[in-house]
């Protein structure tokens, strides 16, 4: 298959559409010198990514991340920022020199080579089949109440213990003297 | 569609949250970038799961165990990171140097 017939199939264009802006964002991310903005490119990946998602048939992940990420965890990054004072314009300190990030983009390109590589190496040219029914949502639903059932409660108790843990960590600590009987 | 373009582009994401959090000094941009590079995973699993055609839906049902605690995370994150300015007055990453031989 040469990159002329990849490019006549017209789910690679909606793979394409959808997969460089996901990508351009994420570079912003890491590279915006606003925080603000930083964290607003951020919805405009993972809103990619679930839209990705979308493509590949697997509606409930895609939906999920609209919920959970652009939802509930971008909210959670805004306050932060706000409450840690970070400063809301233009700011040359929310990343390392350039002499301590050569090395970290050398190191992620390396990275990068070296995973493609070894995809390349392993998949070559094989197709994902389209997914045939136009929903998974109720197979997904009785698999993890049936075989994964062990993990999703596992992962509910992790849940509590974040969210405790996230009350206890960040409560002020009143002292005993203000405190009424 | 074939397999290796969702997979590099899961790399190349990959790659991108590892620079960010090697290169910011705002702990909250770490953070951000830590979702990144859980994302590109997630992108991963669910690639991997449309071309097993898994009857079990692994792939989907792992990514959402990957959402799940990535929320955890980042709740935790940010009250940890709340803290550090509140003691320190910074959220500078550079500046928690207490543990550095």
């Amino acid at each position: 298959m040469t990159i002329g017939d990849w490019l006549t199939e017209a789910a690679n264009w909606v793979f394409l559409f959808l997969a460089v802006p996901t990508f351009v964002a994420s570079l912003m991310v890491v590279s915006s010198k606003n925080v603000v903005r930083a964290v607003l490119y951020l919805v405009i990946a993972l809103g990619g990514s679930a839209a990705l998602f979308l493509m590949l048939g697997s509606e409930f992940v895609g939906w999920t991340i609209v919920l959970v990420y652009i939802g509930a965890v971008i909210i959670l990054f805004l306050i932060g920022i706000m409450i840690t004072r970070a400063p809301l314009t233009k700011s040359v300190d929310l990343s390392h020199p350039i002499s301590a990030r050569a090395p970290a983009a050398l190191l992620s390109v390396l990275l990068f080579g070296v995973m493609a590589w070894a995809v390349v190496q392993s998949f070559g040219l094989e197709t994902i089949p389209f997914p045939d029914e136009a929903t998974s949502t109720g197979e997904i639903g009785v698999s993890i109440f049936t075989l994964w059932v062990v993990p999703f409660e596992v992962m509910s108790f992790v849940l509590l213990a974040a969210l405790i843990g996230g009350i206890a960590l960040a409560r002020r600590d009143e002292a005993p003297a203000e405190r009424q009987p | 569609m074939t397999i290796i373009q969702w997979i590099l582009l899961g790399s190349a994401m990959f790659s991108v949250g590892l620079y960010g959090v090697l290169t910011r000094r705002n702990a909250v941009l770490v953070l951000a970038s830590v979702e990144i590079m859980l994302s590109a995973v997630n992108i991963n699993l669910v690639a991997f799961d449309t071309y097993l055609a898994d009857p079990a839906f692994t792939g989907q049902i792992f990514a959402l165990f990957v959402i799940a605690l990535a929320a955890a995370e980042v709740g935790i994150g940010i009250a940890i990171v709340l803290m550090i300015f509140r003691n320190r007055h910074s959220a500078d990453v550079d500046e928690l140097d207490l543990m550095r031989y």
